[in-house]
């Protein structure tokens, strides 16, 4: 076991890939000599070589073409997007491309790409270094969707995205990079060097797509939530004083319906927390598929707490950020009901 | 029977990286007016040397060369020295306050200031600039506010954009200038798109454009081209290669290859190649390509030649990929410190007088600063949250009023 950051956990687990599996290869914008601007594939390039680790053109579209093509020829690519903000000029080659080539072509050919990302807010990076643009991914058939919430889970979940021989979109929550954050701006961060999260093991471990973990487990409300708002749910059940169990979802595509249902069908409430926008974002699916099976459950209406619906606006931050106290209002008020 | 030999993959590697001495012995300078000025109804392929080669006026004396020399007056030299200055003490002021903390971010476009200001200079104050986050010298050229592009990056109670904007995200619409993106490139197509649209209208305003070299592999910088030739729109889109796209250098867009201005030929456009740091070759540039466009000829294509002095951002730092002192080792030297040689060459400038000037200028954005920072800093006085629910559309739709009243705002 080593003490490990999210990026050092990140970096561990694609230079662990890159020596297992020589088909492995890295490349995105930044990513070769200087190891990325959040230095999550630093040393990589300079232990691999820039035939396996390297820089690549400023053209998102490009990236993932390539790394279709790549794919096809039987690589395992793993592409960065410097800024899920950024992932849109790459959308139709993901969409249109990478996650329908198996269907298409009736299982001749695929893409076992990895397309990591840096996603959310919380860094004052304005409205186009804070997106958390998920919901858009899971909406699309074939394509899988992970975002972990801390050190050991990032390292085993990316592992197994890498190995997977579908296209995984792994978003990067780049505000618990160096450390969990509840949502108490104004409180200094505590680094994962602290944290029984950031205790990883050195070698090769995969955690399983499609399986949730219990971040704390409770009887009164089930709290939904994944990335950096596992935190913020934590400290919003602290809040209120409930005993809220709170399910980390770690992918939403493929999702574990299993884990929330028995949450569910316990606590007889639910709680939905996201950064994203509300209006048709990823709480929108979780609300209705916990509806849909556990409507004899419910003692209350499902809540969801989410971004406003505005771009995110740079001096207003903390206004937007969804933060522990508006997790515990929709707690207060599934209580009630 | 052939033996058939391994294929290798190309990886691009710069001449030099830290720890290792700036190598630019690759880089071809022209003397100063070694191409001519071409007619503007020249085909394009007629001049493919200016695509190829370096349109440089100024020598190393400092003295003007060539048929580009574009015969400015003293005054108008000297108002093209004051603007870059400004521009340079602006953001060495704006870097400061940001590692002050009284902003997030900051970018500055030390070294490259000519590009900007020279550019708007040989441009009507009409036509319509669709610049990147590295042109503010376009905003000091248009004789705009600094307190207002201070207070947009503070966003504070007295930010046009009303606290939304990543700081240096200026929009300024009374000056022609458009609301920079975050995203790279996609102004340089938009641009093709007003120029269009002046067009159809029988108009006599044109366009504008800026893009880095990184940016140029993107799609958007491709749909430009296509777009502007088809159309013969009126405009003039420029790629500022300042050699670097954050870490990666410019070999990584294809430069290494072929020019950037040379790309206009494979589309059938007029490509330009300007030394960036000659504020006369940058403005006789410009000025060639918008009197073009002003003919119904259509669109240029314009590099200017740059070093990126500066860190890319303020979150940047370019010691971990590229040499310490490359700038003080590039070959086209300081836009600034060129014009002032060029200036006192012509007698009408001196040490004491650009000594002077520059007093005056930093006391002039020192007083911006003041007054800029009375109307707050980030995160001290900001505009009203509220605002954040507003423009999302031109009406303010029920569940944003309803969200607006849950924040509380
Ligand atoms: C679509 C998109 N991809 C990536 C980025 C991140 N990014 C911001 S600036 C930059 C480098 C741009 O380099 P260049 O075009 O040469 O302009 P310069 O910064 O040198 O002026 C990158 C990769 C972005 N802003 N937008
Ligand atoms: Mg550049």
């Amino acid at each position: 076991m080593a003490r490990m950051n999210m990026i050092q956990a990140i970096n561990s687990a694609m230079d662990i890939m890159l020596e297992r599996d020589p088909n492995t290869v890295i490349f995105g914008e930044d990513v070769g000599y200087f190891g990325g601007v959040f230095r999550c594939t630093a040393g990589l390039q300079k232990k691999y070589g820039d035939h396996r680790v390297f820089d690549s053109p400023i053209a998102e579209g490009g990236i993932l073409a390539t790394a279709v093509g790549m794919g096809v020829y039987g690589l395992r690519p793993v592409v960065e997007i410097q800024f899920a903000d950024y992932i849109y000029p790459a959308f139709d080659q993901l969409v249109s491309e990478a996650a329908r080539l198996r269907y298409r072509s009736g299982g001749e050919f695929w893409a076992p790409i990895t397309v990591r990302s840096p996603c959310g807010g919380g860094i004052f990076g304005g409205q186009t270094h804070s997106q958390s643009p998920e919901a858009i991914f899971t909406h699309v058939c074939g394509l899988k969707t992970v975002i972990p919430s801390n050190p050991i889970d990032a390292k085993g979940l990316l592992i197994a995205a890498i190995e997977d021989d579908d296209p995984v979109v792994f978003f990067e929550p780049k505000r618990i990079y160096n450390g969990p954050f509840e949502g108490y701006h104004d409180r200094p961060l505590v680094p994962w060097s602290k944290h029984d999260l950031g205790e990883v093991p050195e070698g090769y471990y995969r955690i399983e797509l499609g399986r949730a973990a219990i971040a704390r487990a409770g009887s009164d409300v089930t709290v939904l939530a994944y990335g950096t708002m596992v935190h913020v749910a934590l400290a919003g059940v602290a809040e209120s004083g409930v005993d809220g169990e709170v399910i980390d979802l770690r992918t939403l595509m493929p999702l574990d319906i299993e884990c929330i249902v028995a949450s569910v069908k316990k606590t007889g409430r639910c709680v939905i927390l996201h950064e994203a926008t509300r209006f048709s974002g990823y709480g929108a699916e979780l609300s209705a598929q916990v509806q849909e099976a556990c409507f004899h459950h419910l003692e209350a209406p499902i809540e969801r707490v989410a971004g406003w619906d505005t771009p995110y606006p740079h001096a207003f931050e903390w206004e937007y950020f969804p933060g522990p106290a508006r997790v515990k209002r929709a707690i207060d008020k599934v209580m009630a009901g | 029977m052939t033996t058939k030999t391994p294929l290798k993959l190309h990886v691009p590697q710069p001449k030099a990286r830290p720890g290792e001495s700036p190598d630019f012995s690759s880089i071809v300078v022209p003397p100063a007016g070694s191409l001519r000025k071409p007619a503007l109804d020249e085909p394009h392929h007629a001049i493919r040397e200016h695509a190829l080669g370096m349109i440089r006026v100024l020598d190393e004396q400092g003295d003007a060369i060539g048929e580009w020399d574009p015969k400015l007056s003293s005054e108008q030299l000297i108002r093209g020295l004051r603007h870059m200055l400004t521009t340079r003490i602006y953001d060495e002021r704006m870097m400061k306050v940001q590692r002050q903390g009284k902003t997030s971010f900051y970018m500055k476009c030390t070294g490259e200031e000519a590009v900007a200001v020279a550019q708007a200079m040989a441009l009507e104050p009409g036509d319509m600039l669709f610049p990147s986050y590295r042109q503010q010298g376009l905003l000091v050229a248009r004789d705009w506010s600094l307190v207002d592009m201070m207070c947009q990056v503070y966003n504070n109670t007295k930010d046009r954009l009303k606290g939304r904007q990543l700081p240096i995200m200026y929009s300024v619409k009374e000056v022609g200038f458009f609301s920079i993106s975050g995203n790279l490139g996609t102004q340089f197509p938009q641009a093709v798109g007003w120029a269009m649209a002046s067009a159809m209208k029988g108009d006599t305003r044109i366009a504008a454009s800026w893009v880095g070299d990184g940016t140029t592999a993107e799609a958007d910088f491709h749909y430009a081209l296509t777009f502007a030739t088809v159309y013969r729109a009126p405009v003039i889109l420029n790629v500022v290669n300042n050699q670097w796209a954050i870490s990666s250098f410019q070999g990584f867009a294809g430069g290494e290859q072929t020019t950037f201005a040379a790309r206009a030929t494979g589309y059938g456009l007029p490509g330009l190649r300007v030394d960036g740091n000659d504020f006369l070759a940058v403005y006789a540039a410009t000025k060639w390509a918008a009197d073009r466009a002003r003919d119904n000829r259509g669109p240029t294509l314009i590099e200017l030649y740059t070093y990126r002095a500066a860190p890319h951002s303020t979150s940047d730092d370019p010691s971990a990929y590229r040499p310490d002192d490359e700038y003080q080792r590039w070959p086209l030297g300081d836009p600034i410190e060129r014009l002032k040689q060029h200036l006192i060459r012509l007698g009408a400038w001196s040490d004491e007088q650009h000594a002077a000037l520059t007093q005056e200028l930093d006391d002039y954005v020192r007083a911006a600063q003041k007054e800029a920072e009375s109307y707050g800093t980030l995160g001290v006085k900001p505009t009203s949250a509220a605002s954040m629910f507003e423009d999302v559309f031109k009406e303010v739709p029920p569940h944003l009023i309803r969200q607006r009243q849950e924040a509380g705002v």
